[in-house]
């Protein structure tokens, strides 16, 4: 099975899902959506063994080769382990959601196929090793996001969750897809690998900044970052299983795994560090303050996660700065790198087990408002016991594998201390102290996730269910969730050496060969002299007495200004760019066919005129005319008069009989230049076309002239300048035509070979019916066509009664 | 007679293009039909008014007019007679169902599209 294969599978499944559905009723389809990612994540533990020793993998598929675009899956440690995250919560996912959503009232069809499809995008996410593929990935991501959120797509909060997430995450694409083009036309490769070769000799280009603060600005986007964060917790909207999977697992870390990813590229420069390490701290600070004030259980967890990616974000921006430091000080950052995957991982355990808890609570009594849940515990016991292991694990607190991350994301914080730029010198403390406040904050939401919803008094009239237990099934992926919380607090090391090793030699190329140089270990006691430990113990304390006077301070949160919130500028930016758009085509889409005949006469003035003045075309040749003779003379003068007549006139008698004179005038211009054939057809032609005005004459309006007054000179003054500009153009082409002849003419091959040929004297005729039969076949094809339109529009009579809507004539 | 010919050819697609604009459906067919006029002209003129003789064979003469203009224009010829005939019952048609043959009132409105 060839990697590229592999990314496509859920895809292939995907096609054959909404069949499964229709067809086999008696069996919930998501029992054959979890073969995918079941297979798939098999599949890719197979390479552990060879990544952990420093192997990397590739498989090519040309795609658009004339554009030198091509599909390449790149597996080495960071790629294999976000394709484990991946394909593994994909699969707990999937078994989750057959419980979840019920297989007779859902549209699971829709669900599946979006989900599978997503599945593909985010593994051909952190597998291309080309920038575009991996763009056309990245927006996969986004569209199956929207597809996902907007599921139950009869709610209004979904379809405004699916657009702002939509919105905003393509937007952030696209920045990225700027700075991808920019890399590539710096580096003149779009292999990421060709370019973190490269990366010594961009790093001077003047372009680097830009390439590099837009890349960060997909990442930070994607990623929810401040302040883009603001459309994951819309994003709530979704099905939960989704919100568990994307938005807290999976397509929220592809902005981490950009970062990871072009870290080689972009850590030389000064500005990724603290861009990516402000930005992290800031979200991590800004996203725990804000989750204790939500009262839904799935907005605590979207900010939460807000504020967890941050932390990770920060990680990655600390540990680039091994970049710049020589020596010992090397491993002192890239232990940040290090410390980012590993929470990272954590994180993928114990937010995903909340969530589904958050669905659990959601499903069984009914609503997600923390303020009606209280007392589920006894009610709950098995939900409870995972809640409390994933907040404490969230928390921070020992036994549970988030205490490791979060000691060590201390430490790393602390380190930088020994990163004397700038005359950073003090100001290094600040660092530290965010992370501290952050996790804090993040103490006291976790307890107040867990404990006020399933402790304190239970208020059945509240709520819509009566509360019970979650069926076993839907049990079964939080508790693999939450015993991988705890298994990785006691054999760390084990997971440390298989999975972050690999991934940290893959981000940090300059300090590790291969995974075996990462010499780290995961320790939970680091003695007494450590701070982060102090640093802890001051967390459990404060924490624990903000938590208990929570009521008290809480009232704070209302006092802050509503109407200056990053929401409320997005609602301002849609709504104004929408009147504006709208308000822009209807200034040029009237409605009336006279507008658009204007843009196109005009665009035809000026696309020829340009041409032609490029061209340098207005030649006149006055010499090899055909002479001026008396009757042409005449025959111009009763064209013209005809012409004006038409113009004139008001009545629609004269008007017709006109035309029929300026018909008759051009069948004497054929007998004239030697078109005999023209000239009889055009005879029999205008006579019929006269007779049909003249039948149709009775029932068609008067000759009005709607334009006839003062106020609409400007009208007629309009319709004469396009008019001029029109004929005189005319009149130039046809001047320039005669006067050059770039090409030579294909008539002389007529000429010669109309006897020989096709065996007849008539070239025309021979033309029409011979060298160009299908013309003509077309041609009657075409009179059918029209003849049996106009048989329609008469004998057929509309279903709707005339007068019905009558317009006045004005 | 070429120059002479490319004003008439300019004149005529003006004068279309002027009727074409207007608000009367009439004055839009009747444009339809002068604008091909001229484009038929304009082709004929395009190729060269040169030629001693209709583009027949015969014995003895070498200086035929130009065939392959003529070639299209017959097609066009027809096609524009289809044309013609079609809007004509088109504008009667419309006139019969929405009474007017103003073009500004014809067009749909957000209420009545």
């Amino acid at each position: 099975m060839s990697l590229i294969f592999a990314i496509f599978l859920p895809i292939i499944l995907a096609l054959v899902i909404p069949f499964l559905f229709k067809k086999v009723s008696s069996i919930h389809t998501g029992w054959f959506v979890l073969l995918a990612p079941l297979a798939l994540v098999i599949f890719y533990a197979t390479y552990i063994p060879t990544v952990m020793d420093g192997s990397t993998y590739i498989d090519k598929f040309a795609w658009i080769p004339s554009l030198d675009i091509s599909l390449v899956s790149y597996i080495d440690g960071l790629s294999l382990l976000f394709s484990l995250l991946i394909t593994g919560i994909g699969a707990l996912v999937v078994l989750y959601s057959i419980f979840y959503l019920d297989k007779d009232k859902e549209k699971l069809g829709n669900f599946y196929v979006y989900l599978l499809l997503f599945m593909s995008a985010m593994l051909g996410v952190v597998q291309s090793d080309h920038l575009i593929s991996l763009y056309f990935f990245w927006e996969l991501t986004s569209i199956s996001s929207f597809l996902l959120i907007g599921y139950w797509y009869t709610r209004d909060g979904s379809r405004f969750g699916a657009l702002k997430s939509m919105m905003i995450t393509v937007f952030g694409g696209l920045m990225m897809l700027g700075g991808f083009l920019l890399l590539g036309i710096m580096g003149d490769t779009f292999s990421i690998r060709e370019l973190i070769d490269q990366a010594p000799t961009l790093v001077s280009q003047e372009l680097f900044v830009w390439a590099l603060v837009l890349v960060l600005i997909g990442a930070f986007t994607k990623s929810a970052q401040f302040p883009f964060y603001i459309w994951l917790p819309d994003a709530m909207e979704a099905p939960t299983p989704v919100s568990a999977y994307l938005h807290s697992a999976t397509m929220v870390k592809a902005g981490l795994y950009l970062v990871a990813r072009f870290t080689p590229i972009f850590a030389l420069s000064e500005v990724w560090v603290w861009l990516v390490t402000g930005v992290g701290l800031l979200t991590l600070l800004w996203g725990s303050i804000f989750a204790v004030k939500q009262t839904d259980l799935k907005a605590i967890l979207a900010f939460s996660t807000v504020s967890q990616l941050g932390l990770i974000m920060s990680l990655l921006g600390i540990g680039s700065i091994s970049y710049h430091v020589t020596g010992d000080l090397v491993t002192t950052f890239t232990f940040a790198t290090f410390a980012a995957i590993f929470h990272l991982m954590n994180h993928a355990t114990f937010k995903g087990s909340l969530f589904m808890i958050a669905g659990i609570v959601d499903h069984e009594t009914g609503t997600r408002d923390i303020r009606k849940l209280g007392g589920l515990m006894s009610l709950m016991p098995i939900s409870f016991t995972i809640a409390m292991i994933g907040s404490f694990s969230m928390a921070g607190i020992p036994l549970f594998n988030g205490f490791l991350s979060k000691e060590m994301f201390l430490d790393a914080t602390l380190s930088l201390q020994h990163f004397n730029v700038h005359s950073l010198e003090s100001w290094w403390i600040l660092f530290p102290l965010v992370a501290w406040v952050a996790s804090v904050f993040t103490f006291v939401y976790s307890l107040y996730f867990v404990f006020h919803t399933f402790r304190g008094n239970y208020k059945p009239e509240l709520l819509p269910k009566k509360a019970h237990e979650a069926p076993l099934g839907m049990l079964v992926s939080p508790s693999i969730l939450a015993i991988l919380v705890i298994v990785i607090f006691f054999v760390p090391n084990f997971f440390g050496n298989t999975f972050i090793k690999p991934a940290v030699a893959a981000i940090q190329p300059l300090a590790y060969q291969v995974p075996a140089d990462v010499g780290f270990k995961i320790k939970a006691w680091h003695g007494f002299d450590s701070i982060a430990l102090y640093m802890t113990l001051g967390i459990f304390l404060i924490g624990f007495i903000l938590y208990k006077t929570i009521a008290k301070w809480s009232p704070i949160y209302d006092k802050m200004p509503a109407n200056i919130s990053l929401n409320r500028f997005y609602d301002g930016l849609m709504n104004l760019s929408d009147k504006g758009a709208n308000r822009l085509s209807s200034t040029y889409m009237t409605g009336s066919i006279r507008s658009y005949l204007i843009y196109m006469f005009g665009a035809i003035i000026i696309l020829l005129a340009f041409t032609m003045w490029i061209k340098d075309a207005f030649v006149i040749d006055l010499t090899n005319l055909a002479p001026i003779q008396f009757f042409e003379v005449l025959i111009s003068i009763v064209l013209v008069i005809s012409t004006l007549t038409i113009l004139i006139t008001n009545s629609r008698l004269t008007a017709i009989i006109a035309l029929g004179a300026v018909g008759y005038t051009v069948s004497l211009f054929y007998v004239i230049f030697k078109a005999p054939d023209l000239a009889l057809t055009q005879l029999v032609i205008e006579t019929v076309s006269v007779a049909l005005f003249l039948g149709a004459f009775y029932h068609l309006p008067k000759l009005n002239k709607y334009e006839k007054g003062k106020e609409d000179r400007r009208f007629r003054l309009t319709n004469f300048v396009i008019a001029l500009g029109v004929g005189v153009m005319v009149t130039l082409i046809a001047i320039a035509s005669h006067s050059q002849k770039l090409v030579k003419s294909i008539s002389d091959y007529y000429k010669e070979t109309v006897y020989s040929e096709a065996g007849g004297g008539n070239i025309v005729n021979v033309i029409l019916v011979d060298y160009r039969g299908f013309d003509t076949l077309f041609e009657i094809s075409v009179l059918t066509i029209a003849s049996l339109g106009i048989i329609g529009m008469i004998t057929v009579r509309l279903a709707k009664k005339k007068g019905d809507r009558k317009v006045e004539n004005k | 007679m070429e120059i002479l010919m490319s004003i008439l050819i300019g004149f005529l697609f003006m004068a279309a293009v002027y009727l074409i604009l207007s608000r009367s459906l009439l004055r839009i067919i009747i444009g339809t039909g002068l604008l091909s006029h001229g484009t038929h002209l304009l082709l004929l003129t395009m190729g060269g008014l040169g030629g001693e003789s209709a583009p027949v064979l015969a014995d003895g003469i070498t200086d035929y007019a130009d065939p392959l203009p003529q070639a299209l224009i017959l097609t066009a010829i027809v096609i524009s007679f289809g044309v013609t005939a079609f809007s004509l019952v088109l504008a009667y048609r419309a006139y019969k169902v929405v009474d007017t043959d103003n073009m500004d009132l014809m067009k749909g409105n957000e209420d009545n599209d």
